[in-house]
């Protein structure tokens, strides 16, 4: 076992214990911005995670908060460094998208759920790799070079938030955002041993999140435990009247049922639904058996489990792969060249810049899924495939909302297997995309799911439990994660190497 | 072997919002390229759309003006294609649900009144401009992008293929602009662009199914639509009767050559990959929305003309000019309530006026209704001057040109300052000429005995018989009147004294 107990340094705590930490002048909020910048520059070579650093800008922001922490006027994120996947935009900071398209992209605004988390007093630090675009499931897309995984550097991080789960896994930060589309959270969580948590579609806005398929992309946030994934969720969520598909609903505060005291069954009256369709053959053997331990100790802690059917889940897959290229062929069409972004230098006509700036300026996957998405919606092939594959989103849905009418969470691994090696998928992209077999379908319904750590396999990677709920239901989510890691400490382990 | 032409029009009306239909962006026209172009009308990556609901409000208004249905759920979709001037590489439109359905417009023509029916009206977001002239040389052979007008509300009003000339067409055309701008919906300015026809054209012999049509583009005034109808189906008849056959596609008129021309045919026609905006939720109209939106309609053309036939007791032919256009009734109007109704025929005389004199100087100096140099409180001062006999219509005329002229050289130096009336003008001009109308019967009597007895060999003529000679006198009091006499006094005075000399 590589992994570590924590040792109460503070690469490895958690946001709530670097707040009691500032507040009781520990430490500054411009010392906990310099580790984790002098970190970030010591794990670059091996890890990968940054595609854009801003030491200045971090620093000036850090003397903020701690101007802000010194009147005692601090909220609970004040001072807290943090980093955002490059798919949010940041005024002022560069935002690539992983993509030789927006390699020199500096956007004039803030995404909404990065101005919420600025307001909320986070120190931003800099700017997380990810697969280009957000497609994959690996974070070996990106024009910036792959990731890598902190637990096993010849490994795959997951994708395609990689960056910001490996900096949060390696200990660089204790807080970073990510999106998830098909998986691209909960994923690359499961395979760094970190927690994520893909809120209901609409609770965080879409504003400012480069769009690679509208109606799934969700933005949410990575830490080491639940509590802290619903401190940052009190500050991403809020409806924002740029994004339509925000919901307006009165505030929840995430962390109320969080803050009930421990009782010896604080699960009492959970019911948790198991999927058949989640445990078939296939599934890795050391991830069935840490799923199955993980269950036991859900149950000790006084939920009961209940077998549910999801029969149009088996389609999850393939719809997905067709309603997310659909949408990101139209949603990429805006870098052409015209108004920002790379240009080819050198062009005959229109067609010809056209067709050159595209060409350099997005990679196989993101051209892959430009020409998947330009054919399912073309004229003959939209009923066949779009059409149908939105009919059979509904019945997908309509498996999850019967199946809550039986259990309260829906609970099963996150990905099929754990980190794979860097390379090993690459070239089979049918095999990339079944990693997110579990994860999708929580994109496709808008429903939350988070993934936490629960096991380690034999020879060390960590492994994700994946927990779903309906419409809205984060806050049971987070409190079934929280009362899951007051009796475990798998969230607390640390992979050498990223320990001093 | 005759042929009958087939026409469908599509229309482009620029909704009259102040914002644009997804961006809080400015429509204003004229401003310098690209300064009226927000983050999302520039497509920046990571913004998204908010419909407008001033741009939905008015499209249910047309929905109500033209008796149409409103869906109460409509989808936006995207209509995927690359184009610089069409920076999110797809604009957004409504495809398979647009917001209205059904509806027609009465169009008149010399044959009398009948109603077109339209297929659906759409809203929509314009695409911005490509500038190919006018731009700095040092920047040497580039085509610039000003993306001000990208995202401008659009309603595309779709008419069914309804109309089988070119009068017809040109008719409908004026019928749907005159109804967008009563119902203060669009600005109307062709010349802006507010207002685009498209004409889809078909010809075939009669009693046969369709024929193939094509769709002829850049007609931005009615008399081009005229034109390029009246061409387009004559090349079709000429080609079948040359035993060709009509392509479907797509031709641009050319005003300069008064022709159409091949853009683009079906074969190469794109493939839009039209899909649902998962942007933007359907666009849901409740019940309440509706009626608010009826309750804010003004009185539609149709029923004020009625009401103007029955209540003011004009002629319908009169009704029917004056509410042509909105901004001319609501003249007319302003004019009538200002003047007191103490004449029976004084509606009829702001009519005739209005649609007189008022019309002649106006088309005159091409000036529209609401910068006229004279307002309607001062018209309705000139036309009193009428009905209380100070004028006749013929000096009320010179009065009024000279009204006109003043207040063009007032509005000239008081430029965007709106008109007021200034009190006293019309008397102070009837004073300044000595334009006062003489009734006093005992003058004009004296005149005429003056006339008579200056033209004998006119009276011998008259005294044979010839009428002509009886109006050669009157002339000539009037013109010893110096324009002042009222014609019919001196007509009825002439012929009394003339009788007393015959007797």
């Amino acid at each position: 076992m590589t992994a570590a107990p924590h040792q109460g340094a503070y690469h490895a705590a958690t946001i709530g214990e670097l707040a009691r930490a500032l507040r009781g002048r520990e430490i500054s909020s411009v010392e906990l911005a310099q580790q984790a910048l002098t970190r970030i520059g010591e794990s670059q070579a091996a890890l990968n995670a940054f595609i854009t650093v801003d030491a200045e800008s971090a620093l000036i922001e850090a003397r903020r908060a701690d101007a802000v922490l010194a009147r005692g006027d601090a909220g609970p994120l004040t001072g807290i460094p943090i980093a955002h996947k490059d798919v949010l935009m940041t005024a002022g900071l560069r935002t690539t998208c992983a993509s030789r398209m927006l390699e020199h992209f500096v956007a004039p605004y803030d995404a909404h759920v990065v101005a919420r988390l600025r307001d909320a007093g986070t120190v931003l630090v800099g700017k997380t790799n990810m697969d280009e675009f957000a497609m994959g499931s690996s974070s070996e897309t990106s024009h910036f070079g792959p990731v890598r995984n902190p637990w096993s550097a010849a490994c795959v991080p997951g994708g395609s938030s990689g960056g910001s789960a490996a900096a949060v896994a390696a200990g660089l930060l204790a807080a970073t955002t990510g999106t998830d589309t098909g998986g691209s959270i909960r994923q690359p969580a499961a395979l760094t041993g970190v927690c994520g948590l893909k809120p209901t579609y609409g609770v965080c806005s879409r504003y400012g999140l480069v769009a690679f398929a509208s109606s799934l992309d969700t933005p949410g946030p990575f830490a080491r435990t639940a509590e802290d994934c619903a401190l940052l969720l009190n500050a991403m969520a809020g409806h924002d009247e740029r994004d339509c598909t925000s919901i307006d609903r009165p505030r929840e505060d995430y962390l109320r049922v969080l803050r009930a005291p421990a009782t010896a069954r604080p699960l009492a009256g959970v019911r948790i639904g198991l999927p058949r369709e989640y445990f078939a053959d296939g599934l890795e053997r050391d991830v069935a058996g840490a799923v199955d331990a993980a269950l036991a100790e859900l149950r000790a802690l006084g939920a009961t489990t209940v077998d549910i059917d999801l029969p149009m889940v088996r389609h999850a897959v393939a719809v997905y792969y067709v309603i997310a290229p659909a949408e990101a062929s139209s949603n990429l069409s805006r870098f052409d060249g015209v108004r920002y972004g790379h240009r080819a230098a050198q062009y005959a006509d229109l067609t010809d810049m056209y067709c050159r700036t595209r060409a350099e300026g997005f990679g196989a996957e993101v051209k892959r899924r430009i020409l998947v998405g330009t054919y399912v919606l073309s004229h003959g092939y939209y009923d066949a495939y779009y059409l149908k594959a939105q009919q059979v989103r509904r019945l997908i849905a309509r498996d999850f909302l019967r199946a809550f009418g039986e259990c309260d969470v829906i609970a099963g691994p996150t990905a099929p297997t754990c980190a794979f090696r860097i390379g090993a998928k690459a070239d089979d992209p049918v095999q990339m995309y079944l990693n997110d077999i579990f994860t999708i379908a929580a994109n496709l319904t808008g429903m939350p799911a988070i993934s936490i750590p629960c096991a380690f396999t034999h020879d060390g990677l960590p492994i994700g439990l994946q927990l779903q709920g309906n419409h809205f239901d984060e806050a049971r989510l987070l409190d079934v994660a929280h009362r899951f890691q007051q009796a475990t400490d798998w969230h607390r382990r640390t992979p050498a190497g990223f320990v001093a | 072997m005759s042929y009958e032409i087939v026409i469908g029009i599509e229309t482009h009306a620029q909704l009259s919002t102040v914002s644009k239909i997804f961006s809080g962006a400015s429509t204003a026209f004229g401003a310098a390229p690209n300064t009226q172009a927000s983050a999302v009308d520039i497509a920046l990556p990571g913004v998204l759309p908010v419909p407008n609901r001033g741009a939905v409000d008015r499209a249910i208004r047309f929905g109500l003006a033209v008796g149409g249905t409103i869906n109460r759920r409509s989808v936006f979709a995207r209509k995927n294609y690359f184009y610089p001037d069409l920076p999110k590489g797809y604009q957004i439109s409504q495809y398979e649900i647009p917001v209205v359905q059904g509806g027609s417009v009465t169009i008149a023509t010399g044959a009398g009144e009948r109603q077109v029916r339209l297929t659906r009206a759409h809203l929509e977001e314009d695409a911005g401009k490509s500038l190919h002239e006018g731009l700095p040389r040092e920047l040497g052979e580039v085509t610039g992008i000003d993306l001000n007008r990208a995202g401008t509300p659009l309603l595309e009003i779709v008419s069914e293929p309804d109309m089988r000339s070119a009068e017809e067409a040109v008719a409908y055309a004026k019928a749907l602009h005159s109804l967008v701008t009563w119902i203060g919906i669009c600005d109307g300015d062709m010349q802006e662009g507010n207002f685009r026809c498209d004409a889809n054209v078909s010809v075939r012999r009669a009693g046969e199914p369709l024929g193939t049509r094509c769709e002829i583009k850049n007609l931005n005034s009615f008399r081009f639509l005229a034109q390029a109808i009246d061409y387009e189906a004559r090349r079709q008849v000429e080609l079948i009767e040359d035993g060709g056959r009509v392509v479907q596609q797509t031709r641009l008129y050319d005003p300069d050559r008064n022709e159409t021309r091949p853009m683009r045919s079906k074969e190469d026609a794109q493939d839009y990959r039209y899909f649902p905006d998962p942007d933007l939720p359907p666009l849901t109209i409740d019940d309440a929305w509706i009626e608010r939106a009826r309750a804010a309609l003004p009185e539609l053309p149709a029923a004020m003309r009625a009401r103007l036939v029955a209540q003011h007791g004009i002629s319908d032919y009169d009704a029917a000019q004056l509410t042509a256009s909105r901004e001319l009734v609501d003249y007319y109007d302003a004019v009538s309530k200002a003047l007191p109704a103490t004449h029976a025929a004084s509606h009829k005389i702001v009519a005739n006026f209005v649609l007189g004199e008022f019309a002649a100087a106006r088309n005159r100096d091409a000036i529209p209704v609401r910068a006229s140099p004279v307002p309607p409180e001062e018209l309705a001062e000139l036309l009193r001057r009428i009905t209380d006999g100070t004028l006749s219509r013929k000096m009320a005329k010179d009065v009024f040109d000279e009204m006109w002229s003043e207040g063009r050289n007032v509005s000239v130096q008081l430029t965007g300052v709106e008109m007021t009336a200034l009190s006293g003008t019309v008397d102070a001009i009837i004073g300044r000429r000595g334009l006062r109308q003489t009734s006093d019967p005992g003058a004009i009597e004296t005149l005429a005995g003056q006339v008579i007895a200056a033209n004998p060999a006119i009276v011998a003529e008259f005294r044979a018989g010839k009428e002509k000679a009886f109006n050669a006198l009157v002339g000539q009091v009037m013109k010893a009147s110096q324009g002042k006499a009222d014609p019919a006094q001196v007509n009825a005075i002439l012929r009394r004294m003339l009788s007393l000399l015959s007797s």
